[in-house]
């Protein structure tokens, strides 16, 4: 059973539509990256599949239920995490938002909680910085607490919405070698700009530009290597390949990888 | 120095006064800390200028000031809320809105008021010498609701405040913890009219806080040290104020400030 499907969806805002007929399945332990120009609908899809924002026609089923009632197996890592900086706030109490509501203390944290918060930090690699500031940290660190606070729900999903635009290359790839970590037992949705880098990670991709074409791509590693390790392929050639509209390389289910240098 | 402050305290007003700095301070240090890191602090002035209003009807209809002012202002909050949380971007706009209307009413009420010459200005600037008891029981009985909420409410509080979106995506009601804080500030910034009065109570709920915010490494030390260098500024502007025969809503805030001046000047802290 697959573990997101999502069927003939449609959103708008207002009279603009955003997403038009949208047909996707995540299987359990995917990697799936979502790619697409800004305002293509990208983040709106991932809003979706939260619950956050309401859809007008389709369905969407996570786990075989409604979105809003699967977000305790969903973690959630948004946009933006360097806002709010100021913040007195240290890094554990970040993390521990993380629990669902359920039972817990009159005042403060339960022990269960601490030891499941702490213990998401040392699977991010961020044990030490328990007790620190969030706004003394680099964007990689900060990150990885944020990705840290979505583990602690013990989710079955990881979502992502642009977990790398403002860090730097070696902590982008950092990242994402935790992502494959964790991808070894969480299904993977990242959004994302970096073409190249998500698809030396991903085994699916999904170009969303108001519709949205599919790709399985866990076929083309073999191709990357050719194209020698931590080099990053040219973006037109991954576009070309990827976006359904001008490509004539692929068919539409089946693409062949083929990359001429 | 000393002396003649000690003989003063010998007065009922001026035990009354001290008291109601002290209580008042606490409250609007932890109040004003939740207001600044949910950058509300413009709001916070809306409803603090609103609350006239009520002033005027409690004038005119011959209610206590402070029920009329409550009521008022956490009307006004309501309002604030309701309309702040489906129409985010317009938010300046209805917050400009409500603060002059809220004024507007309030001087027509006391203009309407046959015989009654309200001195406004003790309203705008504090009368922290007129304190009450029954004012006193007031401002105690919301510094320990308010204790109360932020102790039991603190997970929620802080989930809301620094990431509102993950804290609804995690089941805490969003809408009701934004609406709790923008009540308890209402109400703070009601008791906070008798000590510096409300066109100066911005400045109380904000400078404290500003301080702590650079010293505490979470939300609820912040809170706390806010609420202590309060008191401490309303003691010392309570003690200039006495001494040198000034308006001592007006002290209470340039010994903040210059408190605060000093502050960035020897702790180098980039603002």
């Amino acid at each position: 059973m697959p573990i997101i499907e999502i069927h003939n969806l449609s959103f708008a805002y207002e009279s603009q539509v955003v997403l038009e007929n949208i047909n996707l399945q995540v299987e359990e332990k995917d990697f799936l990256a979502i790619i697409g120009p800004n305002g293509g609908g990208k983040s709106t899809l991932l809003k979706l599949m939260l619950g956050i924002n309401e859809y007008q026609e389709g369905t969407i089923k996570v786990l075989g239920n409604a979105p809003k009632k699967s977000l305790s197996h969903i973690g959630y890592v948004p946009q933006n995490t360097n806002v709010n900086t100021d913040f007195p706030i240290k890094v554990i109490e970040v993390v521990m938002m993380g629990h669902v509501d359920g039972k817990r203390p009159l005042f403060g944290y339960g022990k269960d909680e601490m030891l499941c918060a702490s213990g998401a930090l040392a699977q991010v690699g961020m044990a030490d910085f328990a007790q620190t500031k969030i706004g003394s940290l680099s964007g990689g660190q900060r990150q990885r607490v944020m990705i840290a606070r979505a583990l602690c729900a013990h989710p079955r999903i990881l979502i992502l919405d642009e977990p790398t635009s403002s860090i730097d290359i070696t902590g982008q790839r950092e990242i994402y070698e935790l992502l494959r970590e964790l991808n070894k037992h969480i299904t993977i949705i990242v959004v994302s700009h970096d073409i190249s880098v998500i698809l030396e990670y991903a085994n699916k991709a999904a170009h969303v530009n108001k519709t949205l074409s599919y790709h399985d791509i866990s076929d083309k590693k073999s191709t990357f290597h050719q194209h020698g390790n931590n080099e990053h392929f040219c973006e037109i050639e991954l576009l070309q390949m990827l976006g359904s509209d001008n490509c004539d390389t692929c068919e539409d289910t089946n693409p062949k990888w083929s990359l001429k240098p | 120095m000393i002396e003649p402050l000690l003989e003063a305290l010998q007065f009922e007003f001026m035990q009354h006064a001290l008291l109601a700095g002290i209580l008042v301070s606490f409250a609007a240090g932890i109040i004003g800390s939740l207001i600044v890191v949910n950058r509300m602090v413009f709001l916070a002035g809306g409803i603090a200028h609103t609350s006239y209003g009520g002033i005027g009807l409690a004038v005119y209809f011959g209610l206590p000031i402070f029920l009329g002012a409550s009521i008022f202002a956490v009307g006004a909050a309501l309002l604030i809320a309701a309309l702040t949380l489906k129409k985010r971007h317009r938010m300046d706009t209805f917050i400009g809105l409500i603060w002059a209307v809220g004024m507007a009413i309030g001087v027509i009420f006391v203009d309407l008021t046959p015989g009654y010459n309200v001195d406004l200005m003790s309203y705008l600037f504090g009368s922290i010498l007129a304190v009450s008891t029954q004012d006193l029981y007031f401002m105690a009985g919301l510094l320990v609701l308010i204790l109360i909420v932020v102790t039991l409410r603190y997970r929620d509080i802080l989930a809301v405040s620094y990431d509102s979106e993950y804290a609804s995506l995690r089941g805490v009601n969003v809408r009701f913890f934004y609406t709790l804080i923008l009540i308890l500030s209402a109400l703070t910034v009601v008791i906070a009219i008798k000590v510096v009065g409300l066109i100066l109570v911005i400045a109380m709920l904000t400078i404290p806080v500003y301080i702590a915010e650079k010293l505490s490494s979470s939300l609820f030390s912040m809170m706390f040290l806010s609420g202590a260098i309060a008191t401490l500024f309303t003691l010392v502007g309570l003690w200039l104020s006495y001494t040198y025969d000034l308006t001592s809503g007006a002290s209470i805030i340039m010994v903040s400030a210059v408190s605060l001046g000093l502050f960035l000047l020897f702790t180098h802290k980039k603002i």
